[in-house]
């Protein structure tokens, strides 16, 4: 019982390829990968939206000021 | 690997490439400095996280789609025949993976994958402390692994379309990285619009200085230095015409350009110092002495020169790389002026138009020579030159970022508020920051006293 099929290195190493576990799966992969990938978009979009709603409506000239001339 | 010169080849030609991709590395180490010098201080940790999250998303996307697009691009597709078999680079293909049968592949991905990086980070300069992060990454994830990786497989693939039609010779990326991606800067900056303040009420541009130009020098430094590595990825390091399978005949064993013609390290080395050297030269000389510009131009200079700088003489090479740096500097300017555009770190000049004389030059300096060693393929041309740099830098940099920018505009995600501009996108950071000095250190000094 191997993950990758490999159970020893007893082996010509010119009859071995991929040696990742669980081979067969590589498309599951991609699709659960790609979903990964826009959630990230999605969540990210949410989180900088309320930010800038947060740094409009905290608007603070004084601050901003102090800021500005901070270089 | 059938024998023990082929294991050595294979192993030889796999640690190059790795070596290649931790040169190109520092190229992103220097833009961030770069940026984090060019800009105000409220704005430092939010381009930090702009430039670093770049990272993770190229990577991915490459990954899922940008390697597999570059492999079954090459004839268009529908320019000169269909989609190319690029199975073995798709995501799901058992050598896109821990493979002991397959050394190369892994290695020659990453290489692409740190120029894909590049592409972005170009962007990323010129839109700084005004566009919001979402729109950024997304215009990331488009230039990195959709945009220049098309014009590779067109322009930058021993099988290319345009190699073949236009005989198109960039062989170290003049229009095939710079151009696009200053194209693309651009076709982003034009719907962004300046930052608040860069131009007066009558129109006159206003200087927006680093506010700190050492870090500014050391980041572009760090970017020369990672050119290296990035003009070393663009050969093939050792191979045979048998393998090459072309016009060349004899048994000489050679490094290659991407089109699998002849070159060597030596030459490129010759003519990146050669070319770094005439854009600094006269980088000083038109900016007169600014140090922001004398740097730019020894990058602007490499830039101008590469599209040929496999088969150039190094002389040659620094009075390119000087004709280039100075329309770059002129023409950033003129542009400025012009149309109001605010390209805060010059990316749009250094390489978009830097890239693109690039590209029409080598088409009259190389106009005759072969494009490739294979039979049938365009001569390299003036026309081939031309055509090809309006195709990097319009086609497939302007117009998609325009167009992308535009809609995102349209949806009121692409720029962020006048008043989170104005307190600086780092105002909620600083004030948790601040916050939490406060409670540690009253926190601490609560526990000393008790101590007496």
């Amino acid at each position: 019982m191997s993950t990758n099929g490999m159970s020893s290195w007893a082996v010509d190493l010119k009859d071995v390829g991929a040696i990742y576990p669980f081979q067969g799966t590589e498309v599951i992969l991609v699709v659960l990968g790609l979903a990964f990938w826009i959630g990230f978009h999605v969540l990210q979009a949410r989180i900088e939206a309320e930010e800038l709603a947060n740094a409009e409506r905290d608007f603070n000239a004084e601050h901003s000021g102090k800021s500005i001339d901070r270089y | 690997m059938g024998s023990n010169v082929e294991a050595l080849t294979t192993v030889f030609t796999e640690f190059y490439y790795w070596v290649t991709v931790v040169f190109m590395f520092l190229i992103h180490v220097g833009f961030c400095m770069y940026e984090v010098g060019a800009s105000r201080r409220r704005n430092h940790m939010h381009l930090l996280m702009k430039n670093t999250m770049l990272i993770p998303l190229v990577t991915i996307t490459f990954f899922f789609f940008g390697w597999w697009i570059y492999w079954a691009f090459p004839n268009g597709p529908g320019f000169i025949g269909g989609l190319e078999d690029g199975s073995a680079n798709a995501p799901w293909s058992p050598t896109m993976a821990t493979n002991l049968s397959d050394r190369i592949t892994g290695v020659f991905w990453a290489a692409f994958l740190l120029f894909s990086w590049t592409a972005a980070s170009i962007v990323s300069g010129a839109v700084i402390e005004r566009i919001r992060s979402t729109a950024f990454w997304i215009h990331a994830v488009l230039i990195g692994s959709v945009f220049w990786i098309i014009d590779a497989s067109w322009g930058w693939h021993y099988a290319g379309w345009m190699v073949k039609v236009l005989g198109y010779h960039d062989a170290y990326a003049s229009g095939v990285i710079h151009a696009i991606a200053g194209g693309y800067a651009l076709g982003v900056l034009v719907v962004l619009g300046p930052r608040l303040g860069k131009f007066a009420a009558d129109g006159t541009p206003r200087d927006i200085p680093p506010h700190n130009p050492w870090l500014v020098t050391i980041g572009l430094f760090l970017i020369y230095t990672g050119f290296w590595g990035f003009y070393a990825a663009c050969n093939v390091p050792i191979i045979s015409p048998e393998v090459i399978d072309g016009q060349i005949t004899g048994v000489t064993w050679t490094a290659t350009n991407i089109y699998l013609a002849p070159t060597t390290l030596g030459a490129i080395t010759f003519n990146f110092l050669m070319s770094l050297s005439g854009g600094l030269l006269v980088a000083y000389i038109v900016s007169k002495g600014d140090a922001f510009w004398t740097y730019s131009g020894g990058l602007a200079g490499i830039i101008t020169a590469s599209a040929g700088n496999d088969l150039y003489h190094p002389i040659q090479a620094m009075f390119i790389a000087g004709i280039g740096t100075f329309c770059a500097y002129k023409l950033h300017y003129w542009v400025e002026q012009k149309f109001k555009i605010d390209d805060a770190v010059g990316a749009v000049a250094v390489h978009g138009y830097a890239g693109f004389i690039g590209v029409v030059i080598a088409g009259f300096m190389l106009w005759g020579q072969p494009s490739s060693p294979y039979a049938d393929y365009a001569t390299i041309n003036p026309i081939g030159q031309f055509l090809g740099a309006i195709i990097m830098f319009g086609v497939l940099g302007f117009l998609p970022a325009f167009i992308v920018s535009k809609i995102m505009a349209g949806m009121g995600m692409l720029r962020i508020p006048p008043k989170a501009e104005l307190q600086g996108l780092d105002h909620h950071s600083e004030i948790a920051y601040q916050a939490a000095v406060e409670d540690v250190t009253k926190a601490e000094r609560e526990l000393a006293a008790k101590q007496i």
